[in-house]
C-alpha cells in the first residue's frame, strides 16, 4: 500500500479510486437503509438488515436461482445503458426498448394470433411454430431487432437532427408503453386472463442445466439459459469496447464528437449504431423477461422498471461491462433479500429506497473521490 | 353544448398543472440547472399533500381550506426535496441527469413504503374521504358561456394554479431577480463578473421548480383521482415535454400545455365525444400524439437549440 500511487499506472489509479467510490456509495446507502429501518421498527431492524445483506444466499441454491432469474433482464438493460454511456450517450429509454423487445419476442413466441379479416376476430396459428427447435432463437432474435429499431430512433434523431437523446428516449418510453398496450390488446390478448397468451413450449428459453444445478431436490429454479446469453453479451461488449477499432471509435465519438469527426470518423453513423446496439441489448432483456412460463406480457399501461434499474446498475458498474455484471448480481441479491424482509413488518420498497440513495451518492462521487484520495495519500505518508 | 363544456372543464384541469410544472422546469433551466426530477418531486408533493388532506379530513376542516393547506404543504415538500438536486448539481457539480434520476427513483419507493407501512389500508393508496370539486362558483357561474366554461365543476386548486402561473411569469420576466436568474442560465461567467451570486441564483431556480412541482403534485391528486396511488402517471415527464414543445417560452408553454391537456382529455374520455367515438381510432393513438408531436418539434428545432445556453453545465468560477 505504501507506494500505491507511484506503483500503478494513472488509469489503474483512476479505476481504484472510482471503484472505491462505488463501494463507499454502497456502504453509505446500506447504512441509510439500516437507519431508516431502525426508525420504522427498531426491534426488527437488525434481523431485517441481515436478510438484505445475505440476500441471494438466504435460502441456498434456490435463492441463488431467484437471484439469477431476477438479475438476467437487469444485466441486459444495465449493459445497454453502460454501452451507450461509454459512447457518450445517456440511454434513459432502455425501458421502452425492453418493452418493444418483449412484445416482439412474445409475438413470435405465442402459438396463436388474433387477426381481423373483414372485421371478424379470428385466431390463426403462428407461422413461427414451424421453426420447431429454433423457435426460441427466433423469438430472441426478434427482441434483439425490435429493441434495436426502437433504439435506432433516438440515435437517428440525435445524429441527424441534434435532438437530445435523454428527452427523446423519455418520450419513446411512453410511446412504447401505449404501442405495447394497443398491440397486445389487439393481437395477443388471452381474454380469460386479460394478459397476453402463454408463449409456446418451443419458444421458452431452455434451462440449459440450471434447473438441475440450482435445486433443493423438490423445487427447482426458474432461471434459464438467458443468463448465459447475458454473460456472453457482457463478454462480447467488453471485447467490442476495449479490443476493437470499432469500439475505440465509438468511445472517441462519445468523448469529443468534433475531434472524432476531424480524425476521420463517421460520428453520425457511430451515434446511430451505438444507440441501436444499446436498444438491441435492452430488447434482449425483454426476451429474457417473458420467454418463460409463468409470466405473461400485460397490456396494462405501466412502464416496466427494468430499464431504470439498468441505469442504476450501469452507474454502479462504472460503465464497464464487467462492472455491470457485478453490480447486477449485487442489485438482485438485495432484491431477493428484500423478499425475505416481508416476513417482518418491512416492505420490499426499502430496497428501492436503498438503491436510489446509492445512486444519489454515486452522483456525488466528487465528495467520495476526495475522501478516498485523501485516505490513500494519508496511507502513503505513513 | 354540454359536451363542449365537459371537455373544456376537464382540459382546463389538466392544462393548469401541466403549465405550472413545465414553468417550474423552466425556472430551473433558465437558472442553468436541468431538472428532470420533476416527476419525482411532484410525486413527493402529491404524497405528503394527500397524507395531509387525509389528516385534515379527520379534523373537520372545511373542504376548500384542506385543499389550500395541502397545496402549501406540497410546495414546501417540493422545495425541500429539490434541495437534494440543487446540492448535487450546484455544489457537487454532479451529473444532473443522474442525480435527478435518483430523485425520481426514490420518490415512488418512499411513497409506496410509507403508504403500505403507515396507511390504514396497507396498500399503496391514500383514499380521500370526499371530493373537492366545486359544482358552481356563486354568481360567476351564471355568466353565459364563460360561466359554465370556467366556473362549474371546477377545483379551487385550478384557480390558485392559474394565479401562481401568472405570478411566476411576472417574477421570471418582469423583475430584476428574474433577469439575473436568466442571466445565470445564459452566460454565468458574465453574470458572475457583474456581481451576481451564481450559486444562490441557481439554488433559487431549482427551489422554485421544486415548489411548483410539489404544488403540481397536489393539484394532480385533487383534480384527477381523489386518491393518491403512488404515481403521477408520468405527468412530470409530460411537463418537461411541454417545456420543450413550448421552446422555453411562457406563451408557447401555455399553448403546448393546452394542446397536451386536450389530447389527454380526448384519450381518457373519447367514448363520450361525438364524432370521435365513431371514427374507431384506438384510445392509445390519442395518448401517443403529444409524445410524437414533441419528438417532431424537437427534430425541427434542435439544430439551432433555443435552450438556455448554460443549462446542464456546472458553474466553475475557475474557468472564467
Amino acid at each position: 500500500m505504501k507506494k500505491f500511487f507511484q506503483a500503478k499506472k494513472y488509469s489503474e489509479q483512476e479505476l481504484v479510486v472510482s471503484a472505491s467510490a462505488s463501494v463507499l456509495a454502497i456502504v453509505f446507502g446500506l447504512l441509510f437503509g439500516f437507519v431508516f429501518m431502525l426508525i420504522v421498527s427498531p426491534g426488527e431492524a437488525l434481523r431485517g438488515f441481515s436478510y438484505i445483506l445475505v440476500g441471494g444466499l438466504n435460502d441456498g441454491l434456490l435463492s441463488i436461482g431467484s437471484m439469477i432469474t431476477f438479475a438476467t433482464p437487469l444485466l441486459f438493460t444495465g449493459l445497454a445503458v453502460a454501452f451507450a454511456y461509454r459512447t457518450g450517450l445517456f440511454n434513459i429509454g432502455a425501458s421502452g426498448q425492453l418493452m418493444i423487445g418483449a412484445f416482439a419476442a412474445v409475438a413470435v413466441g405465442v402459438p396463436q394470433w388474433w387477426t381481423y379479416p373483414d372485421g371478424v376476430r379470428t385466431l390463426i396459428d403462428n407461422p413461427f411454430l414451424q421453426l420447431g427447435a429454433f423457435h426460441w432463437v427466433a423469438a430472441i432474435l426478434a427482441a434483439f431487432i425490435a429493441g434495436g429499431l426502437w433504439g435506432f430512433i433516438p440515435g437517428a434523431l440525435k445524429a441527424w437532427f441534434n435532438v437530445n437523446e435523454v428527452v427523446a428516449s423519455i418520450m419513446l418510453n411512453y410511446v412504447a408503453m401505449f404501442v405495447n398496450s394497443l398491440l397486445i390488446n389487439r393481437y395477443l390478448l388471452n381474454t380469460l386472463t386479460a394478459k397476453a397468451f402463454n408463449v409456446a413450449e418451443s419458444a421458452t428459453i431452455p434451462k440449459m442445466g440450471l434447473d438441475r444445478l440450482l435445486t433443493d431436490g423438490i423445487r427447482s429454479t426458474q432461471a434459464n439459459g438467458s443468463f448465459f446469453i447475458a454473460i456472453l453479451a457482457i463478454v462480447v461488449i467488453h471485447i467490442i469496447l476495449n479490443k476493437t477499432v470499432f469500439g475505440y471509435e465509438l468511445k472517441a465519438v462519445g468523448f469529443n464528437r468534433e475531434a472524432a469527426r476531424y480524425a476521420g470518423m463517421n460520428s453520425r453513423r457511430n451515434i446511430i449504431l451505438s444507440m441501436s446496439i444499446s436498444g438491441a441489448l435492452a430488447g434482449l432483456g425483454g426476451a429474457s423477461l417473458f420467454l418463460l412460463t409463468g409470466r405473461n406480457l400485460d397490456p396494462v399501461q405501466v412502464i416496466l422498471t427494468q430499464g431504470f434499474d439498468g441505469i442504476a446498475i450501469a452507474l454502479l458498474g462504472l460503465g464497464s461491462p464487467i462492472g455491470v455484471g457485478l453490480a447486477g448480481l449485487f442489485f438482485s441479491s438485495l432484491k431477493v433479500g428484500g423478499q425475505y424482509l416481508q416476513i417482518l413488518s418491512f416492505r420490499i420498497e426499502i430496497i428501492d429506497i436503498i438503491i436510489s440513495v446509492i445512486i444519489y451518492l454515486a452522483a456525488l462521487s466528487l465528495v467520495l473521490r476526495i475522501i478516498i484520495t485523501t485516505f490513500f495519500k494519508r496511507m502513503e505518508e505513513k | 353544448m354540454d359536451i363542449f363544456y365537459f371537455i373544456f372543464q376537464l382540459a382546463l384541469a389538466s392544462l393548469i398543472p401541466l403549465a405550472l410544472v413545465a414553468f417550474g422546469a423552466l425556472f430551473a433551466e433558465r437558472s442553468g440547472v436541468i431538472n428532470i426530477a420533476m416527476e419525482g418531486i411532484m410525486l413527493m408533493g402529491g404524497f405528503v399533500g394527500a397524507a395531509m388532506m387525509l389528516t385534515l379530513e379527520g379534523l373537520d376542516v372545511p373542504a376548500q381550506w384542506i385543499v389550500l393547506i395541502a397545496m402549501f404543504t406540497g410546495a414546501v415538500v417540493g422545495v425541500v426535496y429539490s434541495l437534494l438536486h440543487a446540492f448535487a448539481s450546484i455544489n457537487m457539480k454532479s451529473d444532473q441527469i443522474i442525480s435527478a434520476t435518483a430523485l425520481n427513483l426514490f420518490a415512488p419507493a418512499f411513497a409506496i413504503f410509507m403508504a403500505r407501512t403507515y396507511g390504514a389500508e396497507g396498500t399503496r393508496q391514500i383514499n380521500l374521504g370526499q371530493s373537492y370539486k366545486i359544482a358552481e362558483v356563486p354568481f360567476l357561474s351564471d355568466i353565459p358561456i364563460i360561466g359554465p366554461m370556467f366556473f362549474e365543476q371546477a377545483f379551487i386548486s385550478t384557480y390558485i394554479g392559474a394565479v401562481i402561473f401568472i405570478v411566476s411569469y411576472i417574477v421570471l420576466y418582469k423583475t430584476r431577480f428574474g433577469l439575473r436568474l436568466r442571466a445565470c442560465g445564459e452566460n454565468p461567467s458574465a453574470a458572475d463578473s457583474v456581481g451576481i451570486n451564481i450559486y444562490l441564483m441557481r439554488y433559487a431556480g431549482v427551489m422554485i421548480s421544486g415548489a411548483l412541482a410539489g404544488l403540481g403534485g397536489v393539484i394532480f391528486v385533487v383534480s384527477f383521482a381523489n386518491n393518491f396511488n403512488s404515481t403521477v402517471n408520468g405527468f412530470g415527464f409530460l411537463a418537461i415535454a411541454v417545456l420543450i414543445f413550448g421552446q422555453w417560452k411562457p406563451s408557447r408553454i401555455l399553448l403546448a400545455a393546452s394542446f397536451f391537456g386536450l389530447m389527454r382529455v380526448i384519450s381518457s374520455a373519447y367514448d363520450a365525444i361525438p364524432v370521435l367515438n365513431t371514427l374507431g381510432i384506438p384510445r392509445e393513438i390519442y395518448s401517443i400524439i403529444p409524445y410524437i408531436a414533441t419528438l417532431l418539434v424537437l427534430a425541427f428545432v434542435s439544430k439551432k437549440s433555443v435552450a438556455p445556453r448554460a443549462a446542464g453545465q456546472p458553474y466553475d468560477a475557475g474557468k472564467r
